[in-house]
């Protein structure tokens, strides 16, 4: 039968190196993505613990790192941001889950190019080697948050870190950017060439149109992250001026001239922006794909979810200004970033309306899965509701750089980002480990998690209203935050129990690995295409078959079928739309 | 488990919601002629969204319990959606987030748009690596030219500035580590920065700007209230950022013109 | 690569042979019918065609950036501390005109090297099946070697941007004299980057034809990559243009 198949499938590989070190296969990297992504996680949610156990106890002696000095803080959070928004948000779900059930979902036998997918996970592998070695060189990583903004990133001397470990920042951020543009075109060029027959562009998943938007702002965006830290490493190592006009640290004159810390912040936020969309996009996709399965219900509003998405995907390239209302750029423009902002709320506001929608009169099941897609909705919802007051500049006025700002992009990418990575993990498991996960650890991960995350991140908005700045090490020098300070430990307490918490979830992970009851091939009567291979999928996934697609991807409770549930390879004599 | 993510997701939103209505941890006592609207855009803004908030929560908790599975009891309500409905609620969507926008574009434009009034009393805020100074340019009313190989911020207010004292219009400068304000006046002030970019934040005047190198940026605000209010830096700047605070001072107009008589008196 | 060369079970390509223009349906690979186990050389052109044209546009999107800073850049007034007012500090760079263009003439000849050995090689894969058939003989010989032609051009290029950057220095124009100098370098030797992982390529596949892969298979790289180069040469028409008008 004739199919992508022939174009380059190779044989199934032999020894070690070639099957799991340099593994072509795109499962197998799929599997390193997300591993390297967990090990990101675990090294992400440490150095937060540190962070705020620090901010309520700024003198506290640790265990095994000491004592914390302000820069130490800073340099905490730095890496914190940029591990946790490059080699987990930007990794698991897209490189991990996006490679291991994209080709499936479309009933393709590999990527369009398994040499390039290759490469690209072993580029990413490189970058986070290099983004860790920061913390071991003279002066440690840098101190200028994920942000980097010019000039405190610019100069070797505006603080510690700031000289070989903001390089080293700077080039693994590059590394990344070329391996997340080798990622993309590979994601781009399989959803359109290599869909089986009858796989339609409107019978995809929605995970897949998410991994497919995503892999499109990923091309568009990180070119510019690219020029923009090329240019930061010219600023620092050869002389010239492009962030950085005449300044004067420490009463000695900086070589520079003429140069614009604006420009920075453009140039990052242009991909900033849309990065952020790259983060929760796919999550998206795996909230709508759990919610209509375990509702036993289509989506409700399959064509909108779809435009939707593309929506979010083109706004989110028009709105980069809404982090620079108070930056100096020109009211004029910020009022024009204004009204973009406030539009690209309407589409994820359909988006949560089409999830309620797929819920009311469906039939639901309240595996681990669907409990941590409900919960990606709740916290959608939460973090989501915050953006309208950042969006308006006028109450950005009192809210920007505070503890608001930290809350909301929390909870949509620090939780709900993260929980779409937990629903997709809980379902995806059995498919490719052929075992299933414990359920009552899950669940129990799950309410802890849940509680615990909300107890952390919701009471950062009250903290920003009341005026608490972010990025301050610790809060001890202004009189008017001192009576936030008990809502700040609770916050702290919140937080050792969550992050500790984890470990159930990963404990679950590696125990089930080995020793989880034996899945069957469809656990949960599912209907998308990863369902009908073998557990775990053959090499060329569909077992030398190519699959012909008759119905769309949510055809639950269909009446009159024979089952309550249509998959997409059924014979197109079953009825469904 | 229907029950219990009904029971889990009403609480939390309830919990939320009731710290935002008792106003626990709240904004700031606000003391500028800005106060008012900004305060009320807010409420507006938090009264709408958190009744979307509640709505949307409410519903998912509710949703979750009301369409469990409950065995052969339960049928599917087989749909593909209704278009109809999308339309309304993405109108309705749209019109409650533009309309907040515009709502609260008058205000960012008399803040932002307009420039100072003629009379509002001058002052340029410089911020440095940890330190903010504050400048008035003496009975001449100019600011004088300051230089940046003449800066030394160990030597205090005006070296700091890199005051060029050769410079006939510098040499009435006052500047200070404390910023004195007439109350019911409006300052015109010009946010500059030597090192590394910063932000004068002061809470209680619903008042914040970065001050960026490389450029001088005209603001104004006008304090309502005599007193004593703290000035946060607000954009990362060092390892410093968390300590690099001033006090900004209110006193009736009388105050502040004996108190910088005294200040231009200590400079002859 | 070992994708692109192993021989691989299954379908005829139908569509594969010679004609680059056909589009096969929109879903699956080459034909319909069960075959004699060629790769469907057809459908993996017709990939990595596309594949380039996405790339492509992430490179697009590095030097859109670029742009954007450098007209920004000369437009944008900086705050001068002593006087207190807004100074415009561009300098536009004087640009050794002449030696860059022969520079883009060279690489206006070697773009069209290129096609010619994109044509040649297209031809060459069209023929091929019937070459294959037992004393059959087309008399053509090898032709002329224009794919190598490309490379060294392309390596002319990079030389006499080498030696632009040494006349720009000369004429007191260093990476970081002035904003519009840092520019002009960074603008010049981004593309000669990118140009320089072209000529890369093209070397890789002129090393292949000396392997006996299927000229089928080197037409695919030879292709692509001659479409890479028509767009580094437009690129560079596009970059001259703007260090040129926009001074």
């Amino acid at each position: 039968m004739a199919t992508s198949a022939t174009i380059h499938s190779h044989a199934a590989p032999l020894g070690f190196i070639r099957k799991y070190i340099f593994s072509l296969d795109h499962k197998v990297i799929g599997l390193q993505y997300y591993f390297l992504a967990l090990v990101a996680v675990f090294v992400g949610m440490f150095l937060s613990l540190l962070m705020r156990v620090h901010m309520v106890w700024p003198t506290a002696v640790l265990p095994l790192v000491g004592e914390i000095k302000p820069e130490t803080y800073l340099q905490l959070m730095t890496m914190h941001g940029t591990i946790m928004v490059f080699f987990v948000l930007t990794t698991a779900p897209q490189g991990g889950f996006g490679n291991y059930f994209l080709p499936i979902q479309i009933g393709a036998p590999d990527m369009a190019f398994p040499v390039l997918n290759m490469l690209s996970f072993w580029t990413t592998f490189i970058a986070f080697v290099v983004i860790l070695a920061a913390f071991f060189v003279t002066g440690g990583a840098p101190l200028h948050g994920w942000t980097g903004y010019a000039p405190l990133s610019a100069l070797s001397n505006s603080g510690p870190g700031e000289q070989l470990g903001a390089d080293l920042w700077i080039t693994s951020i590059a590394i990344f950017c070329i391996a997340s543009l080798m990622g993309a075109l590979n994601f781009i060029t399989t959803t359109l060439d290599l869909r089986a027959k009858g796989m339609t562009m409107m019978r995809l998943p929605l995970t897949v149109w998410a991994w497919f938007v995503t892999a499109i702002l990923g091309l568009l965006a990180f070119g510019v992250l690219l020029s923009a830290g090329i240019l930061l490493l010219l600023d620092r190592n050869l002389g010239t001026s492009f962030y950085v006009p005449l300044v004067v640290v420490n009463g000695q004159i900086m070589g520079h001239k003429g140069g614009s810390p604006l420009l920075w912040q453009h140039l990052f936020w242009f991909f900033g922006h849309p990065e952020v969309y790259i983060a929760i996009l796919p999550g998206m996709g795996v909230a709508s794909q759990l919610v209509s399965t375990f509702s036993r219900k289509p989506i409700f509003g399959y064509k909108a979810m779809v435009y939707a998405i593309m929506a979010i995907g083109f706004l989110g390239f028009m709105v980069w200004g809404h982090h620079m209302f108070m930056s100096g750029m020109s009211p004029y423009t910020a009022f024009a970033f204004s009204l973009m902002t406030m539009a690209i709320g309407v589409p994820s506001a359909i988006k949560t309306f089409n999830w309620l929608g797929t819920i009311h009169g469906g039939r639901v099941r309240f595996q681990t899965p669907m409990l941590y897609a409900i919960g990606f909705v709740s916290l959608f919802v939460s973090g989501g509701l915050s953006g309208p007051f950042l969006a308006q500049p006028v109450l950005d006025i009192p809210l920007h750089d505070t503890a608001f700002v930290v809350g909301h992009f929390h909870l949509i990418m620090g939780v709900a980002a993260i929980f779409g990575m937990f629903a997709a993990t809980y379902y995806w498991f059995p498919k490719m480990f052929g075992r299933m996960m414990n359920e009552t650890w899950g669940r129990v991960h799950f309410v802890i998690t849940l509680i615990g995350t909300y107890c952390i991140f919701m009471p950062m908005h009250y903290l920003g209203m009341a005026g608490q700045p972010r990025r301050y090490s610790q809060f001890t020098e202004l009189a008017y935050l001192q009576h936030l300070m008990p809502l700040n430990r609770f916050m702290t307490y919140a937080a050792i129990v969550t992050i500790s918490a984890q470990l159930i979830f990963v404990l679950n992970l590696f125990w089930s690995m080995f020793k989880g009851p034996k899945a069957s091939d469809n656990p949960w009567e599912a209907t998308t295409l990863e369902w009908i291979t073998a557990t775990p999928p053959p090499h060329d996934n569909f077992g030398g078959h190519t699959p012909v697609v008759n119905h769309g991807p949510y055809e639950y409770g269909v009446p009159g079928a024979p089952r309550d549930y249509v998959m997409q390879t059924d014979p197109a004599t079953v009825a469904s739309h | 488990m229907g029950l219990a993510l009904l029971a889990i997701i009403w609480l939390i939103t309830f919990v939320s919601t009731y710290f935002f209505v008792a106003q626990t941890w709240w904004l700031p006592h606000g003391a500028s002629t800005s106060t008012p609207w900004i305060d009320h855009q807010f409420a507006l803004t938090y009264v709408l969204m958190g009744i979307v908030f509640v709505a949307a929560q409410g519903a998912l908790g509710l949703f979750v319990w009301q369409y469990r599975d409950r065995g052969s009891a339960s049928k599917v309500t087989y749909s593909h959606g209704n278009t109809r409905m999308e339309v309304v609620w993405t109108a309705l969507t749209a019109i409650l987030f533009i309309g907040l926008n515009l709502m609260g574009s008058p205000i960012w434009a008399s803040e932002r748009f307009a420039p100072a009034d003629a009379d509002s009393v001058p002052v340029e805020v410089t911020g440095m690596q940890f330190a903010w100074y504050f400048r008035y340019p003496g009975p001449d009313g100019k600011f004088g030219r300051t230089d940046p190989k003449l800066m030394d911020p160990s030597a205090g207010n005006e070296a700091a500035l890199g005051l060029d004292t050769t410079d006939p219009a510098a040499k009435d400068d006052v500047v200070t580590g404390t910023m004195y304000l007439p109350v019911n006046r409006q300052v015109n002030l010009t946010l500059r920065a030597v090192d590394v970019i910063h932000s004068f934040f002061v809470p209680q005047m619903r008042f914040k700007q970065d001050a960026v190198p490389g450029l001088a940026i005209h603001m104004h605000f006008t304090p309502t209230e005599v007193g004593d209010y703290e000035i946060a830096c607000a954009e990362l700047c060092g390892l410093g950022h968390y300590k690099m605070h001033g006090m900004l001072k209110v006193v009736s107009q009388e105050d502040f013109d004996k108190w910088l008589v005294t200040k231009e008196a200590e400079k002859q | 690569m070992a994708t692109l060369s192993s021989p691989v079970s299954i379908d005829v390509a139908k569509t594969g042979q010679g004609g680059g223009g056909v589009r096969p349906p929109a879903y699956g690979g080459g034909g319909d019918g069960r075959g004699d186990g060629s790769p469907d050389y057809g459908a993996r052109l017709r990939r990595l065609r596309l594949g380039l044209a996405i790339g492509l546009t992430s490179v697009t999107m590095i030097f859109v950036s670029l742009t954007s800073a450098y007209v920004v850049r000369r437009g944008l007034p900086t705050l001068d501390e002593r006087t207190n007012t807004y100074v415009r500090d561009w300098i536009p760079v004087d640009l050794p005109i002449t030696l860059l263009l022969v520079n883009t003439t060279l690489l206006l000849v070697s773009s069209i090297a290129a096609e010619l050995a994109r044509r040649q090689i297209t031809r060459q894969a069209a023929l091929a099946p019937i070459r294959s058939i037992p004393g059959v003989s087309l008399g053509e010989g090898k032709g002329f070697p224009w794919l190598g032609t490309t490379v060294v051009l392309g390596g002319g290029f990079l030389v006499g941007q080498w030696m632009a950057w040494r006349e720009l220095a000369d004429r007191g124009f260093y990476l970081a004299t002035s904003a519009s100098s840092s520019f002009v370098y960074l603008l010049t030797a981004t593309h000669a980057v990118h140009l320089a992982g072209g000529i890369l390529v093209l070397l890789y596949a002129s090393a292949v034809s000396l392997l006996h892969t299927p000229v089928e298979a080197r037409r695919v790289v030879v292709d692509v990559t001659a479409w890479y180069w028509h767009f580094m040469f437009l690129l560079w028409l596009y970059i001259f243009g703007l260090l040129w008008f926009v001074r």
